[in-house]
């Protein structure tokens, strides 16, 4: 069976969720999956065309919040939106992150919306690493709004 | 699950969270036991009792009774600050900066209405934009942007959209002046520019209905609404992706400035109101809420433009209300009036008659309030108090507000079968895609008859009529 990328929880107003990955990378990646998919399929979108991303965070949770509010700001400003996330690689350290990655996406107008991210917040936000034997975890959740 | 939060009874429909720790002030809810228990469902008390922690907060924070959890503040929270010693979070006002309903009424019934619905629901759906990621149907410069961000609802008339009695009638008069376009970033401009003029999507809609029942005579008639059966028409939108950008972007400035160590939730990030920084901030938001009432002017419109096609009527605003902002008035601090800073976090404002703020031609009656309801339900025009002064800073709730989660929704509801409940209630919808029908089912929502019945009986916001639903669009 496959290892769950992300899964929502519940929340009264906005859309929760927890995203993992066995690196802190991939962890980031199942994120962003996690928050457009509350937007439309991604796997539907059609591969057009390719973005290289890059954005910085004073510390681990900055640095999630810029990452997706990144994507959200290419829906709103270019009418992109993302399907898939390739080369996603966090480099840095304490006071200053960085995330670089390859996106590919299509027209936005192409596709039904079945929900729409406002923006991103902190609430309840969290990264969490976690142990078993050898086998490392990473677990990160958000709320964003809708 | 929840934590208990401390409450204690006041009244039937008044609650208060003691002052304790690290508490400024109490925190007073107005809820009738049954929206109460909603309540601490989830952690609305809990960030009650947050937002009572900051800085400079006056008297008590308000909890309205339509509140719900959100970020940082709870949705339907209220807290004042004095100028001098406090302080502004973008978290106290919401990421849709001016998140906000208009009203429009017109001189046709029901019955004329009805024998063209679904034309008309279907070319609204045309002529407005609506969605994610699709663009307005104007492209603006940046240039343009920032005219829009500075003029509000008047850019719009100028150009063509619309006539003065409608920016008139507006909170404002449809512009924030303190707005500065030069507080606004590139960033959140270039996310504003497409989307000028188009509704959005979520819970954001644009319903026609029609007045079912008339609870204030006088009043009613002073606001334009005449007789049962007379159509009217709600807009709910804000101020998109530029509003939510502008949130985004002081939120970061004041984290670097100030850091969030101390504080009980990060996203109560703030700066002191007279800070350089709080001063840019307001300006911002105060740019961002005229974009917002520049977007509703748009709509109008198109929605003017459509019926005069298909059935050539008669459409006035009745007014235009702002939720998720933050406002400087007069208001009684210990018996001296002073100038305070209000935050409405999915909150409504509620003026009794005599304010300055109200449009002279309601001045002397109140101002009105216009509380939408879920997809399925009624919506209520009220009109404000002066108990509503005196008690919450003049607020009152802004809507029915979530009781359940959307993924709740989409396990328990399909869209089709919630487009033929509501057909059988002579309630046509259209919208984007069946799953966001399923998000916004009406079931997800606190019962909105018991929310407005709870504002007049505390006195914060009186009954003046019920609207019922004829024809949905949502985004």
């Amino acid at each position: 069976m496959p290892k769950q990328k992300y899964r929502y929880l519940e929340h009264t107003a906005d859309a929760k969720f927890q995203a993992f990955g066995r690196s802190l990378d991939e962890a980031f990646k199942n994120s962003a999956l996690a928050m457009l998919n509350l937007m439309c399929k991604s796997e539907a979108i059609k591969l057009k065309q390719e973005k290289k991303i890059s954005v910085n965070g004073k510390d681990l949770k900055a640095l999630l919040y810029n990452w997706l509010e990144e994507l959200l700001f290419l829906l709103d400003s270019e009418n992109f939106i993302a399907g898939k996330i390739k080369n996603l690689e966090i480099s840095g350290k304490e006071s200053n992150y960085k995330l670089e990655a390859m996106i590919s996406g299509n027209n936005a107008s192409a596709y039904k919306f079945f929900g729409e991210v406002k923006a991103v917040t902190y609430n309840d936000m969290s990264i969490k690493e976690e142990k078993k034997g050898k086998e490392k975890r990473f677990i990160i959740q958000a709320v964003v709004d809708m | 699950m929840a934590e208990q939060v401390e409450i204690k009874k006041i009244s039937e429909y008044e609650w208060q969270i003691p002052r304790a720790g690290k508490m400024n002030v109490p925190a007073v809810i107005y809820a009738s036991e049954k929206l109460l228990r909603d309540m601490q469902k989830d952690i609305t008390l809990e960030q009650a009792r947050n937002m009572a922690m900051l800085q400079g907060v006056l008297k008590n924070i308000v909890v309205l009774p339509d509140a719900h959890q959100g970020y940082g503040a709870c949705i339907g929270g209220v807290g004042a600050f004095g100028m001098d010693d406090g302080v502004i979070s973008p978290g106290f006002i919401g990421y849709d900066i001016n998140c906000s309903i208009r009203l429009l009424k017109t001189d046709l019934t029901v019955n004329d209405f009805l024998k063209k619905r679904t034309q008309i629901l279907n070319d609204v759906f045309i002529n407005v934009p609506s969605g994610v990621g699709r663009a307005g149907k104007i492209r603006l410069t940046r240039e343009t942007t920032k005219d829009v961000l500075e003029q509000g609802a008047k850019w719009a008339v100028k150009n063509g959209y619309g006539i003065a009695d409608d920016w008139k009638k507006t909170e404002e008069e449809g512009c924030m002046k303190t707005a500065k376009a030069s507080e606004v970033s590139n960033r959140a401009i270039e996310r504003g520019m497409p989307q000028l003029g188009s509704l959005g999507a979520g819970n954001h809609f644009l319903e026609i209905q029609q007045v079912e029942q008339i609870y204030d005579e006088k009043i009613a008639k002073a606001f334009g609404i005449t007789e049962k059966g007379q159509v009217t028409i709600m807009i709910h939108c804000g101020s998109r992706g530029l509003g939510h950008q502008v949130a985004s972007d002081y939120i970061k400035l004041m984290e670097d400035k100030y850091g969030f160590a101390s504080l009980p939730d990060r996203e109560l990030i703030n700066a002191p109101i007279l800070s350089e920084l709080g001063q840019k901030y307001y300006a911002a938001m105060s740019a961002a809420a005229n974009f917002a009432f520049c977007n509703k002017q748009m709509i109008t419109h198109w929605v003017r433009e459509t019926f005069n096609k298909i059935l050539p009527c008669k459409i006035d605003v009745v007014y235009d209300v702002c939720h998720n902002i933050a406002k400087i008035e007069k208001h009684d601090i210990d018996g001296k009036e002073t100038e305070i800073l209000v935050c409405r976090k999915g909150a409504t404002r509620s003026f009794g008659a005599g304010r300055i703020e109200i449009p002279e031609v309601y001045r002397d009656i109140g101002q009105p309030i216009i509380i939408p309801g879920s997809m399925g339900t009624a919506s209520y025009l009220l009109v404000g108090t002066k108990k509503a002064e005196q008690l919450t800073f003049g607020s009152t709730a802004h809507g029915a507000g979530r009781v359940s989660s959307r993924s709740a929704a989409l396990r328990n509801f399909r869209g089709e079968q919630i487009r033929t409940d509501l057909a059988k209630q002579n309630i046509e919808v259209k919208a984007a895609s069946w799953k966001a029908i399923a998000e916004e089912a009406p079931q997800v929502y606190k019962d909105i008859d018991e929310v407005v019945r709870v504002s007049h009986e505390v006195g914060i916001g009186n009954l003046v009529a019920k609207l019922k639903p004829l024809a949905v669009m949502k985004g």
